[in-house]
């Protein structure tokens, strides 16, 4: 079983949607992220808020897949002032919705004042609701944008155990789980970083704090970024527990602390889903009565595959 | 006689726990105020406090529920769902423009509502203190929601579109029931809103499935049932006749409402199911559950 903890699926087709489900993926969390191009509306923002929480996640829990999500004001968009302005107006009530893990992905992207404004509102705005925090760490002068971002997160009184500094690569992988925090890669196929790149930092730095993401998204990406990089880490001679944890364990253990995942939200779904929202294995389709005689059969929460 | 939002704090609360104090405070709090944030924070909170379970109900509490409001059914609501309708329904009691506010209010609570959130407050729909119509917008959108739950809080067991939908939008309810999957029993009034267009509809779209070789929903066959006369839909059901169990079944009850010759010449070839039927063992609410072939 795998968790993919950063997953752009608003993006991506029901054929990634069905492979991921086939290939272990019990549980994706969609950060709320700029969608390719700029919004010039509030309004735009509000209602890609409101079908993170709506229609994408019940798109998913009809593959069998839980679906989470974090809500933020994404680095690009906090370029624009008023636009901005107006999404941290909405952005306490989406936070409090279902399924909201945490604040995020939010950071800098070209290290602007603006981008540091909005950041640091949004970082006040995680520890007044308790929530954990995903940051994007720039692409751009990185090394020194990563650890300004975590120099930021402790300014504004974060506890690094709650924050995911996403996006991590050589360079920056030592400070991030030194001071503490959890510490993202992105498995992109040929830029952010490789499944063959992973695997030797997972060799090098153990599973502690590491989580391993697809962040698949409306690029060049792959859905099967976590399973593919559990299989050759596996086959590289891993310790599978270090395998399950930077695949599973982790994300959960960090995303849980927002009271929003539960591992038995995909083990032992509560029936009210089962009727409704969520088609694991035991619905039956077609209008009829769904079985809730009793629980799901507890899958095996420690296999990998 | 107990309000609907009574029934609702009683049921809640006993099954809150520890939060049934806390969920008693902040409803008398929100009956006397119209800060709508404080709505919010409720409606965030309430399943994080009080849990996703499903409401525990007797059969006498269904009943004083169905005294309370003609129709309500709360069979299948959660306790969270539950006490979120009760947030609305407690909400700015007192106030002066209390039921002419309420519909923006409710535009604005559906626009940012997660998908367990849509379902509830839709669910509430009879019950809210609103003009006629005034929720109709809403209320269309829901119905168009790809999101089949959605959908179902609204169409199933609710007596609001019974009460308020025109013909129109009655009879597409029904038709988009069909086409995803849901079923037809669960809709409030269903036979009492029966109409000729609707039957020729059913007519039509059983005719279009038949010749694709796609089979119907045998409850379809319950809308045609007041019309088979007038629509001389004969040979139409002959063929139902002719179909899988379920369709058999359902289209003896049909035959059986229209009580023509011609039904009874078309009965006389399925003598058990019109037995079962005059015992009432074979009846709407209770067709066989095997899939049309």
């Amino acid at each position: 079983m795998f968790i993919d903890p950063h997953a752009h699926m608003v993006s991506r087709t029901t054929d990634d949607y069905e492979a991921m489900a086939a290939a272990g993926v019990v549980a994706v969390i969609e950060p709320a992220f700029w969608v390719g191009q700029p919004r010039t509306f509030v309004g735009t923002y509000v209602d890609y808020l409101s079908s993170l929480v709506g229609w994408e996640r019940f798109r998913a829990g009809q593959f069998g897949i839980r679906h989470y999500c974090t809500v933020g004001l994404n680095s690009k968009e906090a370029n624009n002032e008023a636009l901005a302005d107006g999404v941290m107006e909405w952005l306490p009530r989406f936070a409090m919705k279902e399924g909201v893990v945490a604040i995020g992905e939010i950071g800098y992207d070209e290290q602007t004042p603006l981008e540091d404004k909005y950041f640091r509102a949004q970082l006040a705005l995680a520890v007044e609701l308790e929530l954990p925090v995903m940051v994007h760490t720039p692409h751009r002068d990185k090394k020194r944008g990563t650890s300004r971002s975590m120099d930021v997160c402790e300014e504004m009184g974060l506890d690094p155990s709650w924050v995911v500094i996403d996006h991590n690569n050589e360079e920056t992988v030592r400070e991030t789980l030194d001071r503490g925090y959890y510490a993202g890669f992105s498995i992109y196929p040929s830029t952010k970083m490789g499944n063959a790149r992973m695997v030797e930092l997972l060799r090098q730095y153990g599973g502690e704090r590491i989580i391993v993401d697809s962040a698949c998204d409306w690029g060049i990406s792959d859905c099967l970024g976590v399973a593919k990089t559990a299989r050759l880490a596996l086959d590289s001679g891993i310790d599978p527990e270090i395998v399950h944890r930077v695949t599973y364990a982790n994300a959960l253990a960090v995303y849980a602390k927002s009271g929003q995942m539960h591992e038995d939200d995909w083990l032992d779904p509560p029936p009210i889903d089962q009727r409704t929202l969520f088609e694991g294995n035991s619905i039956l389709r077609g209008g009829r009565e769904p079985r809730i005689d009793g629980p799901n059969p507890r899958r095996d929460a420690r296999f990998i595959d | 006689m107990a309000t609907p939002l009574g029934l609702l704090r009683r049921w809640v609360a006993r099954q809150a726990g520890p939060h049934a104090a806390w969920f008693d405070a902040k409803i008398d709090a929100l009956t006397h105020t119209d800060d709508v944030r404080e709505l919010h924070r409720f409606l965030g909170l309430a399943p994080r406090r009080l849990g996703r379970a499903d409401l525990a109900l007797t059969p006498s509490e269904l009943a004083l529920a169905d005294t309370a409001h003609a129709g309500w059914n709360p069979q299948g609501w959660s306790v969270d769902g539950a006490a979120r309708v009760a947030a609305l329904l407690a909400f700015d009691a007192n106030g002066a423009e209390r039921v002419a506010r309420f519909p923006a209010r409710f535009h604005d609570l559906i626009r940012t509502a997660d998908a367990r959130e849509l379902v509830a407050l839709f669910r509430g729909l009879a019950l809210y203190p609103a003009e006629a119509c005034a929720l109709d917008a809403d209320v269309g959108e829901g119905l168009r929601s790809n999101m089949r739950a959605v959908f179902e809080s609204i169409a199933h067991a609710n007596p609001y579109p019974c009460e308020h939908f025109d013909t129109h939008r009655f009879n597409h309810m029904v038709l988009k029931a069909l086409f995803v999957g849901s079923a037809l029993s669960p809709i409030v009034g269903l036979d009492a809103r029966a109409n000729p267009e609707l039957a020729r509809i059913l007519l039509d779209y059983a005719a279009e499935r038949h010749a694709a070789g796609r089979p119907v929903s045998p409850e379809l066959w319950r809308g045609v049932a007041p019309f088979i006369d007038s629509l001389d839909a004969y040979p139409a059901l002959a063929q139902a006749l002719a179909g899988s169990v379920p369709e058999r079944a359902a289209a003896t009850l049909a035959l059986l409402q229209a009580d023509t010759p011609a039904a009874r010449e078309l009965l006389s070839g399925v003598p058990e199911l019109t037995a079962l039927a005059a015992t009432g063992t074979l009846h709407w609410n209770n067709l066989p559950r095997q899939e049309a072939a």
